[in-house]
């Protein structure tokens, strides 16, 4: 008897030697938007992000993706309502751009078009369970930011279903009016030519090569098609330097024919978030 | 077997030193002589604007400083914003994997100092006779202590000591269409006030009768767009004498002039006159495209102010033409006028090697020489922070030559600067305390959320302004900052919240077994005893 007390007494203290410790954490709330391009300097603090991968492959299983719940807006009514005013909608995560002291920025879309969720009141356990396909009801408040349309101040819940939307072509609306409408949804471009930068390089760390690759920069490329030239990131919130697609674009060449899968992103006009790039 | 269990027991007891979330390192004392036998590696973590010269200007600092120490190597992290910087420090700190040199925030320091001798204080080590500022060992012309701008130098001290050397001074400024307000039949004072701006631009809100505005013919136009709104919240309080923290750490934001500057601000958003960076978007963007008259923002943003920024995010043909001006931020006492003292500053951290720390600081001071100073401040609107590059030919010449280009002598650049150097002692800094970065977020967020609240039209009154000092209170936990709590003595406190529910469970589960080991050597003990005495 008084060997097993003894063996508990050590296993106790054992465990709870293997968990002893303090987490520090960083005081202060973050609110900054934190813009996904280059703009002025700022002398406020912007969010962290937790890396993410790239979107899964598209699946439309599981339940009809155009139903929706009672006092949910559809994607018309969503596009339709003025901005500052509450808008409730469910949508289906796609990727998930990073979380920052209980605030989630995520992209979502439904079959009918995409809502960008920034900074969301969301908890690192509820932030993983996100996982691409995951349905969530949110309720939050329809903005404009340099021309990106978003909800923010939103709150959400998860529900039953998946949906995963496939990339829908979109080359030919390039440079046309009709292009905003896709603004946010899971977009590819075919047959793009990459152009030089102003160093003639195929791509920088920043908008001004001012970035580099241990810093996990943003990267930009320019891209040209029928005439036109247009400039692509990759967001290092959204794919990291350690992620496919980034090292693609880091070995993109000028000249290069590439297919560019992403997030119709928008940034004082199109600024696509690319998570995938295909080498012609 | 008994023995074995004793074995595991003691093995336990001797594992339990090991036992602790936060390591501890003695504090730092300067070595006699600098080790020239020895390399050394250096990180140096440092932001940067999203500006190519000034990650240049680190890179050529770093082989100037290398060309002169053959024996120290630095190896430079690159980051855009603060924030990421600290969340990297705090979460390297338990791990003693923090960098040898930090660009940071006295704010910031406040909480790495929660850990024992994590920052170097630098008062010892300023005044060294051979290693200090300009000391007779420095392989480089440092400046001396009193080439230093006091003031700046004063910003770094927490408590009783310096944490660290400033790197960078900027403040805010107006830049102002001056076009557009003349156009609405005003004249731009010399000294703004709130009441002109407000006035101002209340007026740019009226429209012709297809729903375009007046003043620019266009269907955007914020005429005030404030791009830091904690700021905003922090000059005018200052302005007005009200409170806003207690040097140990006592909150005071939630008063009568907060919340009338609040009301103020909720009528201006009310009418469309204004706005913020996070609500609409850069104000720099928006007066480019004359869509705005009124931008607040840091001198260290002013390439991306006006007709001819040399930096911009928009489109080259939505730039519009117009005469841009640039003020100190609206004064409520222009005769006393009240503007924050910002900018970078160095710190460095400690480590059980003081050789490895004597070389950090070698490095660090080589970021206050000349050549680094005057370069980096003329990539923005920075001012050095020694006398010695201010009053450097060099520096004097730049100055001089402003309008020449539209690049390095930028009209608009050398205005911003020019306005600090001629107000550097009406600036100001706020106390800085464990959380005072939570309060400075704080004091912000009022503003964004009154603003939303306007724009989403909810009701913005009595029992809305209760529930937002509840609401901004709980977010940022300022419930638990303050000189009650423990945190407010700043470097001295060591403390840093509450123990986790985790934490404390193992430390109680710890502290039971202990109990119960004790209770049964006593138990043992006292049964001997009684053996022998039968």
């Amino acid at each position: 008897m008084k060997k097993i007390i003894v063996m508990l007494l050590v296993l106790a203290m054992v465990l709870s030697l293997a968990a002893c410790g303090k987490k520090e954490e960083p005081s202060g709330g973050d609110n900054t938007a934190a813009p996904t391009t280059a703009g002025s300097t700022t002398e406020t603090s912007t969010p962290a992000p937790t890396a993410t991968d790239e979107p899964a492959k598209p699946d439309t299983t599981a339940d009809d993706p155009s139903k929706k719940g009672e006092g949910v807006m559809t994607y018309a009514e969503y596009a339709a309502a003025a901005l500052d005013t509450q808008v409730v909608v469910e949508t289906y995560v796609q990727a998930k751009q990073s979380w920052w002291e209980d605030k989630a920025t995520v992209y979502t879309q439904d079959e009918d078009g995409a809502y960008f969720l920034y900074s969301m009141a969301c908890s690192q356990e509820d932030f993983e369970k996100l996982v691409p396909g995951t349905k969530i009801k949110v309720t939050g408040y329809k903005s404009q930011w340099s021309g990106e349309v978003e909800i923010t101040d939103a709150t959400f819940e998860i529900e039953e279903g998946s949906f995963i939307a496939a990339p829908v072509d979109v080359t030919a609306e390039l440079g046309t009016d009709a292009l905003i409408e896709k603004q946010n949804q899971l977009v590819v471009f075919k047959d793009l030519t990459v152009e030089a930068q102003a160093d003639g390089s195929a791509f920088l760390y920043n908008w001004d090569g001012s970035g580099s690759h241990d810093s996990n920069s943003d990267l930009y490329f320019s891209v040209s098609v029928n005439g036109q030239t247009y400039t692509f990131t990759v967001e290092s919130y959204l794919t990291g330097n350690d992620t496919e697609v980034y090292k693609a674009v880091e070995s993109l060449k000028v000249g290069d024919k590439i297919d560019a899968e992403g997030f119709l992103y928008w940034y004082n006009g199109v600024n696509p978030h690319i998570t995938k790039i295909t080498n012609k | 077997m008994k023995k074995a269990f004793i074995a595991i027991l003691l093995l336990c007891i001797l594992l339990l030193p090991g036992c602790h979330g936060t390591r501890e390192r003695n504090e730092f004392t300067l070595p006699d002589e600098f080790d020239t036998s020895r390399d050394y590696e250096i990180t140096f973590w440092a932001k940067n604007d999203t500006n190519k010269t000034q990650t240049d200007i680190y890179a050529k600092a770093i082989e100037d400083f290398e060309a002169l120490y053959p024996n120290i190597h630095v190896t430079i992290r690159l980051y855009t914003d603060y924030g990421r910087i600290y969340n990297d420090v705090i979460t390297n700190i338990s791990t003693n994997t923090t960098p040898n040199v930090c660009i940071t925030y006295p704010d910031h320091i406040a909480t790495y100092l929660t850990g024992e001798n994590t920052v170097v204080p630098l008062d010892a080590v300023m005044d060294d006779k051979k290693y200090g500022l300009g000391g007779s060992e420095v392989n480089f012309d440092a400046p001396k202590r009193k080439e230093i701008v006091e003031k700046f130098l004063g910003e770094c001290r927490i408590g009783d000591h310096y944490y660290a050397l400033p790197y960078m001074r900027s403040t805010e400024a107006c830049y102002i269409n001056k076009t557009y307000v003349e156009a609405l039949g005003y004249t731009v004072p010399d000294e703004l006030t709130w009441d002109f701006v407000w006035e101002v631009s209340d007026a740019a809100t009226a429209k012709n009768a297809d729903g375009t505005y007046k003043v620019n013919g266009q269907n955007v136009m914020i005429p005030f767009i404030y791009k830091s709104t904690d700021n905003m919240m922090i000059q005018y309080l200052a302005q007005k004498n009200a409170g806003y923290t207690t040097a140990d750490g006592q909150i005071l934001i939630f008063n009568d002039t907060a919340f009338d500057f609040l009301y103020e601000i909720k009528s201006h958003v009310e009418k469309g006159a204004f706005s913020t960076f996070k609500i609409s978007s850069y104000p720099a963007n928006f007066l480019n495209a004359g869509q705005c008259i009124f931008a607040i923002d840091s001198t260290a943003g002013s390439t991306w102010m006006g007709s001819n920024a040399p930096l911009s995010d928009i489109a080259e043909d939505m730039f519009v033409d117009f005469e841009t001006v640039v003020r100190t931020i609206p004064q409520c006492d222009p005769s006393n006028p009240k503007m924050i003292s910002q900018g970078p500053s160095i710190c460095i951290f400690n480590k059980e090697d003081t050789q490895e720390v004597l070389a950090s600081w070698l490095f660090a001071q080589y970021m206050l020489t000349n050549e680094v100073q005057t370069a980096y401040a003329e990539t923005e609107g920075y001012v050095p922070v020694t006398t010695k590059a201010q009053e450097s030919p060099e520096y004097l010449d730049y100055l001089s030559r402003a309008g020449e280009d539209n690049k390095v002598y930028y009209d608009i650049k050398l205005l911003a600067t020019q306005l600090l150097l001629d107000n550097i002692e009406n600036t100001f800094v706020t106390p800085v305390f464990n959380g005072s970065a939570s309060v400075r977020d704080a004091a912000g967020q009022m503003i964004e959320n009154v603003a939303k609240s306007v724009r989403r039209k909810e009701t913005v009154d009595a029992a809305y302004m209760e529930k937002l000092e509840k609401d901004i209170s709980s977010l940022y936990r300022l419930d638990r900052l303050g000189p009650s709590s423990g945190e407010g003595e700043g470097a001295s406190s060591g403390a840093s919240g509450e123990l986790p529910a985790a934490s404390k469970a193992l430390l109680i589960t710890l502290c039971a077994v202990w109990i119960l080991l004790a209770g049964y050597g006593v138990y043992t003990v006292l049964g001997r005893l009684k053996k022998k005495k039968d």
